[in-house]
């Protein structure tokens, strides 16, 4: 049953993204929004808008039960949860369905299963996908301890089991480090936790974040190749591009594989993401995590492969099959993305919300802005800081570079400050043009790279 | 004589570090220069507002939870 009006539950450059697919597509939207975005972009281009609340999320986007009044009260008989707020929440996938509704996505089940850490990464090595190397469970005593990191390799990181987000994590470079540092770190563990178990993991130094989307219908699966999203800061994606520099053919075709057979046993629906860790000293890579929703930087892989991922997630959604063959998707040349926050910079990116007094996107060919701005348009504070995704594409990863560069001196937003002079000086450093660099390197570079004021 | 901090950046002003800890400060309490008496989440991030002159607290203008402007007084000292 194909979808008769889409209800986007996002807002922001998503919403705005999604909007652009579903008028593509021919479906009527409607755009749920908070008290704070009733002046936004994907409000003034939906075919309809429902206010849904105050503008803190967790009283407007966060409100599932708000959603669904809107839902019924526009005749929406679809869903789209973007990216964040109830994308990943197996609940909410679950209460639209309950409704009568189509949740864009996967089932709930998938959500669930998939964003579980522990079942993931069963499902990933039931699927035959690597996991990062560690123990079973706890170690038992440091003689247990000694013959795990024999078999997984030094170094080793030693975790606590009650630890989470970094916390308790210790690195032993060799055997006598971890005879020193696990009777420490237990000691640690029941201080700081009340509870002293400890698990081993390897350590992937300096390793590449590579991702690889996925898209399916349930029943059949494709890959779309992979996105190098090694440059973040805080753990947060700020360069994103398609493919990575740092595979080979053979590495390419393997990693895309492998993570193409985990989205067929799992009987994936929708647009997914397979987060891995690469490590350039030995050509491994590691399942992480699966992201069960359409992520930030997708539109390098639509740049390098020619789909519209979103329009297809809204497709399959509506009960069309896959209809693409592997053999369909190919890629062609280079793409970068630049995550335009509004932050400031020069002061340790100190959020930066205000009115945009002037506003000039760049253009040309091979480049694209995905943005939420619009002149005058004041940005609330209440929200995450992203404005907006500049994505050039070339023939070559020099010329993509190139392109940046020059798209990011066309692009013109005054009266707040934001993150484009970081990207000026990523795309004229050397190690960022010549593809060296790794999950590691961004703040350290920023220490030795401070960014002058704009 | 009276004086006032101000919100040094539009967002939401909190009176406590958490929802479960006490308030930063109460009608009454000292402030020296440099104590925190809230905090402002702006776009995901909360930033501590220091009290940038000392003196007793008289009044609080923002509610815990209320959205504030850059420049917006958050309280009273005397």
């Amino acid at each position: 049953m194909p979808i008769a009006k889409l209800l986007i539950a996002n807002r922001g450059e998503i919403a705005v993204r999604i909007i652009r697919a579903a008028q593509k597509l021919g479906i009527p939207t409607v755009q749920v929004h908070s008290m704070a975005d009733a002046d936004s972009l994907a409000v003034r281009m939906a075919d309809e808008a429902v206010e849904i609340g105050p503008p803190h999320a967790a009283k407007s986007y966060l409100k599932a039960d708000a959603i669904l009044d809107a839902a019924r009260a526009s005749g929406a008989d679809a869903v789209h949860p973007g990216y964040g707020f109830l994308s990943e929440n197996a609940e909410f996938a679950a209460a639209v369905e309950a409704a009568g509704l189509i949740f864009v996505g996967p089932t709930p089940e998938t959500i669930a299963r998939l964003g579980d850490k522990a079942s993931a990464r069963a499902a990933a090595a039931a699927a035959g996908v690597p996991t990062v190397p560690g123990s079973e469970g706890i170690v038992e005593d440091l003689a247990d301890a000694r013959a795990c990191a024999e078999e997984i390799g030094y170094p080793v990181m030693i975790k606590a089991s009650a630890g989470g987000g970094g916390r308790g994590i210790k690195v032993a470079e060799n055997a006598d480090d971890l005879a020193t540092l696990i009777s420490q770190a237990r000691a640690e563990a029941e201080v700081a936790f009340g509870d002293g178990g400890l698990y081993l993991e390897k350590l992937v130094r300096n390793a590449r974040h590579i991702e690889v989307q996925v898209l399916g219908d349930g029943k059949d699966a494709v890959h779309f190749f992979e996105r190098e999203c090694s440059l973040q800061r805080r753990r947060q994606k700020v360069w994103e591009e398609a493919p990575s520099m740092a595979l080979d053919d053979a590495t390419r075709q393997a990693l895309c594989e492998s993570a193409l057979g985990l989205a067929r046993s799992v009987g994936y629906r929708g647009a997914g993401t397979l987060e891995f860790l690469y490590d350039d000293a030995t050509g491994a890579y590691y399942f992480i995590e699966m992201n069960t929703r359409i992520q930030v930087e997708h539109p390098v892989t639509e740049m390098v492969t020619g789909f519209d991922l979103v329009a297809e997630m809204i497709r399959i959604a509506g009960g069309e099959p896959l209809g693409i063959a592997q053999d369909d998707i190919r890629l062609s040349g280079h793409a970068i993305e630049c995550r335009i926050n509004a932050e400031n910079p020069a002061m340790d990116f100190l959020p930066n919300p205000g009115a945009v007094t002037a506003y000039r996107a760049p253009e040309g060919p091979g480049v694209r802005f995905d943005t939420m701005l619009y002149e005058g348009y004041e940005i609330p504070p209440f929200y995450d800081s992203l404005l907006g995704k500049l994505i050039v594409h070339a023939e070559s990863r020099d010329q993509a570079m190139d392109r940046v560069a020059a798209a990011l001196a066309d692009l013109t937003v005054e009266g707040i400050h934001t993150t484009i002079p970081l990207h000026q000086q990523l795309a004229g450093d050397a190690d960022i043009r010549a593809g060296r660099f790794h999950t590691q390197f961004l703040e350290p570079w920023l220490e030795a790279n401070p960014i002058p004021s704009d | 004589m009276s004086s006032q901090i101000m919100s040094p950046l539009p967002g939401t002003f909190y009176r406590q570090p958490s929802p479960e800890e006490a308030v930063f400060k109460e009608v009454g309490d000292q402030v020296a220069v440099g104590e925190v008496i809230g905090l402002v989440e702006v776009m995901k991030t909360f930033r501590e507002v220091k009290a940038d002159k000392a003196g007793t607290i008289t009044e609080f203008h923002a509610d815990n939870e209320d959205a504030v402007m850059a420049g917006q007084p958050l309280v009273t000292l005397a």
